[in-house]
């Protein structure tokens, strides 16, 4: 993986993490010797925003790809932290375990009451192994959908974070109906009465991503992907092998301006320069400035019209060509 | 999920000029379809063999029981013209929403173009897309119908298949008409068309919501295969869900779930009589009982404005 692991960083980020250490030496260097270097570090601050600027600005897909995956990347229990106040965290599915992979609970943010919904990666190895790397089974949309509809009946809007390479592929899931569950939370969350706003924070991995992605307004970090499928799924099936990821999650359209474009997506939520892991904290408040911004707007909407502009919105999305009495109309999102 | 659609594959020979080492632990599920080719078109187009017990069978025979193996009951794919004559009344089907084609957004090109695929497809199948729906009768009892042909992209869901169910929902919602919905499309979502393909899972299934809400009856039948996207969500919801035996219905392709916990899957997995073990069919229904079985369920459960 020659890609990875700078320091925990990534290849591209190299000129980055550079600049980033120098400045440190400097501040450490000026502290410890008492000598004012503010100057220089000011410089050297100034040309590192730049390089940020500069290479996270033009990050191909496969770019992104990796930055979502980005071992330093905030994660949905990062943002619950940073986010909420007073949340507490809720289990279960009851009806047969609680799956780690999600994380659900009630909270305020910003003085609204939420429900939040979220997949959790998990932060170190056995957290990461308990959640499947945040691939989630039925039991975990299951106890995404119990909590959601406890919201439902109280009024209280829904705030998903996405972030899972995709549903989990196994036995176990097969046998508890995974296909059977995703398709439920779809039906369901059209018809919830509360607004639902969704963000992907970072991977947005196909069904297992739409199974708590059904929502008035859809969101997307603005280094985060959300696909049909992984590059890597997509090159094996295209060229039998993964070496073509780079190629495959340029023609699969998978960045958040690609969704934009093709009307899927309401708004690109910005990222600290040089990414969310850079500044965890601004990252937060840039998500939660943008969740707010959208909540104020539905919660004019009655429960009624929520489902109707869940079900517009929908019903907007795709990219045909319809043909109406000899005239050629393209219709669809685009 | 989208695993299977074989006919996003190179050529065999583009395949081989790529690289012939390249085959990895994935199955080459092309020349798998090749070789059943090969052993469907035996000597003068009279013998074939059974994908299930791999018995020769005598195609005649095979037809006359509406292309099930007479020796161990397997369901071979049939095309959605086959489906809508075996389940309509005669001459009842008036196809709907034929004004709506794919197009390319993504501009979606690997080894061959999207584009290009679409319209050699379209030439050979007289498809312009992967299911047909429209309003017929079931023994007299008007429904909307729909079907997907597996034989055009592996019967995958892009735009113009989520906006025809869609369509067709809306319209069995306003006829207050039952909706009938044949799967079997191995792919799920059609991965050249992207993100948008996905959407059409979240799409459809908002319709279904939107005629259960109404008191509208859904009855979904999944045949071979029945995969991915389309089972993780219209498939998936029907008031009643019933399958043709045999028939391989799952999230998940077999070959992704192997990848994944490197081990070997149990013997029947995927299958209707293991879905229906695990609780998540009605009941499985020979095809030669479907249209009979479809018909009473419509008489049971009629519609009923909520």
């Amino acid at each position: 993986m020659a890609q990875q692991n700078i320091r925990g960083g990534l290849d591209f980020e190299a000129p980055i993490l550079e600049l980033e250490n120098k400045i440190e030496e400097l501040r450490s260097f000026s502290q410890t010797t008492q000598v004012d270097l503010s100057d220089q570090i000011e410089k050297l601050l100034e040309r590192c925003n730049e390089k940020k600027r500069a290479i996270f600005a033009n990050l191909s897909p496969w770019q992104k790809v990796l930055t979502a995956r980005h071992p330093r990347r905030p994660l949905s229990s990062d943002y619950l932290q940073l986010m909420m106040d007073d949340f507490v965290e809720l289990f279960g599915d009851r009806s047969f375990r609680d799956d780690p992979s999600i994380v659900t609970g009630f909270g305020r943010l910003g003085g609204h009451k939420v429900c939040v919904v979220g997949h959790r990666k998990g932060k170190d190895t056995a957290e990461k192994l308990a959640c499947y790397f945040g691939c989630s089974h039925p039991e975990g949309y299951r106890k995404a959908l119990v909590k959601m509809q406890l919201a439902d009946k109280f009024g209280i809007p829904i705030i998903t974070l996405i972030n899972t390479p995709g549903a989990y592929p196994g036995v176990g899931a097969e046998e508890r109906g995974q296909a059977f569950i995703i398709a439920k939370n779809l039906m369901e969350m059209a018809r919830l009465r509360v607004p639902i706003i969704c963000t992907v924070i970072g991977e947005g991995g196909s069904g297992g991503a739409l199974g708590i992605g059904v929502g008035n307004r859809n969101l997307m970090l603005e280094h985060s992907y959300y696909s049909v499928i992984s590059p890597e799924g997509c090159s094996a099936i295209l060229w039998k092998n993964t070496e073509f990821k780079e190629r495959a999650a340029e023609i699969l359209k998978l960045t958040a301006e690609d969704l934009l474009g093709f009307g899927i997506i309401d708004e690109i939520v910005p990222e600290p320069p040089g990414g969310a892991h850079r500044e965890p904290v601004r990252a937060a408040q840039s998500l939660k400035e943008a969740i707010l911004r959208h909540l104020r707007e539905l919660e004019k909407l009655s429960g009624e019209d929520l489902v109707k502009a869940r079900y517009q919105k929908l019903k907007r999305m795709g990219v045909y060509e319809e043909e109406t009495a000899g005239l050629l109309s393209l219709a669809g999102s685009a | 999920m989208n695993d299977t659609p074989q006919d996003s594959l190179p050529s065999p020979t583009a395949k081989r000029q790529l690289d012939p080492a390249l085959d990895s632990g994935l199955e080459p599920l092309e020349a798998r379809t090749d070789a059943v080719k090969k052993r469907r078109d035996m000597p003068a187009n009279l013998w074939m063999q059974c994908d299930g017990c791999s018995k020769l069978l005598y195609k005649p025979r095979v037809e006359e029981k509406l292309n099930v193996c007479p020796e161990c009951n397997y369901h071979f794919e049939i095309s959605s013209a086959k489906r809508i004559q075996m389940i309509l009344d005669p001459a009842s089907f008036e196809e709907r929403f034929t004004n709506l084609s794919p197009l390319d957004p993504l501009g979606f090109r690997a080894l061959k173009a999207y584009k290009d695929r679409l319209v050699e497809t379209q030439h050979r199948t007289g498809l312009k897309d992967a299911c047909v729906v429209g309003t017929g009768k079931i023994e007299r009892i008007p429904v909307v119908f729909g079907v997907s042909d597996s034989r055009f992209l592996r019967g995958s869901m892009g735009s113009v298949v989520g906006e025809k169910i869609f369509r067709g929902v809306e319209l069995a919602r306003d006829l207050k008409y039952p909706f009938i919905f044949v799967s079997g499309s191995g792919g799920g979502a059609r991965m050249d068309e992207g993100i948008l393909s996905l959407m059409q899972m979240a799409k459809t299934s908002a319709a279904l919501a939107d005629l259960d809400r109404h008191g509208g009856l859904f009855i979904s039948v999944l045949t071979n295969p029945t995969m991915g996207g389309a089972l993780a969500s219209f498939a998936a919801l029907g008031d009643v869900v019933i399958a043709e035996p045999k028939a391989l219905i799952g999230f998940a392709g077999p070959n992704v779930i192997r990848e994944t916990i490197k081990a070997d899957i149990p013997a029947g997995f995927q299958t209707s009589e293991f879905l229906l073990e695990h609780g998540f069919l009605d009941r499985i229904v020979n095809r030669e009982d479907l249209r009979s079985t479809i018909a009473s369920f419509l008489r049971m459960f009629v519609f009923r404005p909520a």
